[in-house]
């Protein structure tokens, strides 16, 4: 078995499971948020009036919340649904509630590893579609509905059927202008958007291995966008070393057999990587940045669970050093701890002196909640996961999605640009 | 949830491949969670213009179509955010039927918590149906699919029939067996926790 199917063999008490195997699992983590969560209160209310009996969570110690599309509440609605979310926790003694305004708070998908929320091994769940993020830490990571979300907080299990596994091998290291994000928009671009549907996406090979565990979330935060119901990567001592320095306890590895089995292997050479964007509206509209349109850009936008990582900014902070934006630029550290790392470590200043505009954490403008929503015909380049219509703003607004080092180099020059490119 | 099992209208050909949850109902709604009243945010940014008037070259805006429950749409239907809203929205427009090569994993999920039939046909099927302009039927006991020039056959996974037949959301039918399932853990060997 490979890892994904052992930790579902594992979690549904199984000796071995194949694909296409319907299975009933433990879950072991379970995130809500101000989307989701209010959505999730519903299913309650519904249920409720059904005579159902919905007084007790299965295990308030196993789920845990964010605050992160609409915060800061962004207008009344959002702050009422706020106010739904902690009287939820509140009365169902939810004690991981991560409220903005009151020390660590952020993007669900970066507190899951930030907070060391989520161990390898585990199967989480979360309302929200990149949940599979977690995955990099060598665990089950999906998303689901809020139906589903509200099932698994009362019965603490859920139904799968087990993936087929897509099998993504890096051979060799990525070059110093190259990130993970270059690394999964090339395979998108490859595979196209339904490319993993209901599949697992596994990175290995000698490229991955050399890897930090963020860039690791990055690929697997972006198999959301190949329509993967999960992305992972087999956990190494990087990954207990990530976990532990951030207080996480009895760790244990999950690894697939040697005999693992694979729908299709995809090899990559390492050195071969170039930057990336995705033109609009598909993360799989593909170029290589030195042959992308020569557009005028309004807007760079560094931001989101995908590019807003510690990583992420000291990338942008390289470029940004000594330099100054042209185009309306936002810095969003995906969150406070990160915000923390990225004031104590002199990045803020960096930003700060090159014209950037830092905000605080918030999924904000990458779904086009506010925060620095594009405007008609405007055109943005930015770190984070999807450009479909309408994604980050007006309807007729473009989004090009890159790596924080691109969306930085473009940010100094106005134009999409190649970072080996800058002056 | 209501129980469906057999409509029979024309359809609404939305010749479009991944239409994602956003172009479905657009993130400035998701604020609100009342499952009712969504309907009128469906495809909001290709139904209506910046002054909010309904455009009048999209399919929706067309009265002919005004009364059609199937709605037959291309590959990938319901990729991106995880939203159930996108559900809502289309079965409060007046959807009950869904037509697509294929669809995304959460939205194909969601559509069965709720009571929409997902139905998924072949890209030569679908690209045929487009052209339908008479009533269809669909009909679930016996998983068919009647057109002008014939019946086609559609799979759908027993269990799921059987919720949407009984109008029992998975939730409601499952939290029905409490005691049974209670009686299984007891033997069972599954470990509480990892």
């Amino acid at each position: 078995m490979n890892i994904t199917e052992k930790i579902l063999a594992r979690a549904s008490g199984r000796q071995r499971v194949v694909p296409g195997d319907v299975i009933f699992a433990n879950v072991d983590k379970v995130m809500i948020h101000d989307v989701s969560g209010p959505g999730v209160i519903k299913v309650f209310d519904k249920l409720k009036k059904q005579g159902i009996n919905v007084d007790k969570l299965w295990d308030p110690t196993k789920v845990w919340v964010a605050e992160d599309h609409f915060v800061p509440s962004a207008d009344m609605v959002s702050a009422e649904n706020i106010v739904k979310l902690s009287n939820f926790t509140k009365n169902y003694g939810i004690e991981k509630h991560f409220k903005y305004g009151m020390g660590q708070y952020g993007i669900c998908h970066t507190l899951s590893h930030e907070e060391a929320l989520v161990l390898p091994g585990e199967v989480y769940v979360g309302g929200d579609s990149h949940t599979n993020t977690t995955g990099a830490l060598g665990s089950f990571a999906c998303g689901l509905g809020h139906t589903d979300v509200a099932y698994v907080l009362l019965n603490g299990k859920i139904w799968f059927k087990v993936p087929e596994t897509l099998y993504f091998k890096l051979n060799g290291k990525l070059p110093e202008h190259v990130m993970a994000k270059d690394f999964i928009l090339k395979i998108i671009g490859d595979i196209s958007t339904e490319g993993g549907a209901y599949k697992t996406m596994q990175f290995g090979g000698s490229g991955i291995d050399e890897m930090s565990v963020e860039s690791r979330l990055t690929l697997c935060n972006m198999t959301t966008e190949a329509g993967a119901k999960n992305g992972i990567v087999e956990p190494d001592q990087k990954v207990v070393d990530y976990l532990t320095s951030r207080g996480a306890t009895n760790i244990s590895l999950v690894h697939g057999d040697d005999d693992a089995e694979y729908q299709k292997i995809y090899e990559y050479e390492g050195s071969e990587m170039e930057p990336i964007v995705a033109k609009p509206f598909s993360p799989e509209n593909i170029s290589i940045v030195r042959e992308a349109p020569s557009v005028e850009l309004d807007k760079s936008y560094i931001g989101s669970c995908t590019g807003a990582k510690y990583e992420d900014l000291e990338a942008v902070a390289k470029i940004l050093k000594g330099r100054k934006v042209k185009i309306r630029t936002e810095i969003l550290p995906a969150s406070i701890s990160i915000y923390k790392r990225v004031m104590e470590n002199g990045l803020l200043k960096i930003f700060l002196d090159a014209g950037v505009t830092v905000g605080p954490p918030t999924c904000g403008a990458c779904c086009g909640a506010h925060m620095g929503v594009l405007a008609k015909d405007e055109i943005c380049i930015s770190t984070t996961n999807r450009n479909f219509p309408g994604r980050m703003g007006h309807v007729d607004s473009q989004t090009y999605l890159s790596s924080p080092l691109v969306a930085a180099a473009s940010a100094v020059t106005g134009k999409i640009t190649d970072p080996r490119d800058l002056n | 949830m209501q129980s469906f099992k057999k409509v029979k209208t024309i359809i609404t050909p939305l010749d479009k491949v991944n239409v994602d949850t956003d172009q479905i109902v657009p993130k400035q709604f998701l604020k609100l969670v009342q499952k009712s009243g969504f309907g009128k945010f469906l495809f909001y940014n290709w139904r209506y213009d910046d002054q909010e008037h309904l455009k009048s070259d999209f399919i929706l805006n067309d009265s002919k179509y005004k009364n059609s429950k199937i709605l037959v749409v291309g590959d990938n239907f319901g990729c991106g955010s995880s939203r159930e809203h996108a559900v809502w929205a289309l079965q409060d427009y007046g959807f009950s039927v869904i037509i697509s090569p294929s669809f995304a994993d959460i939205f194909y999920s969601n559509c069965f918590k709720n009571g929409l039939l997902p139905i998924i046909l072949d890209d030569k099927t679908v690209e045929k149906l487009y052209q339908e302009t008479g009533e269809i039927e669909v009909d679930l006991e016996n998983q068919i699919v009647k057109t002008s020039s014939g019946e086609i056959s559609f799979v759908i996974d027993l269990h799921k029939k059987k919720i949407l037949l009984e109008g029992l959301d998975d939730i409601a039918q499952t939290l029905l067996y409490e005691k049974k399932i209670s009686e299984f853990e007891k033997q069972s060997k599954i470990p509480s926790v990892l």
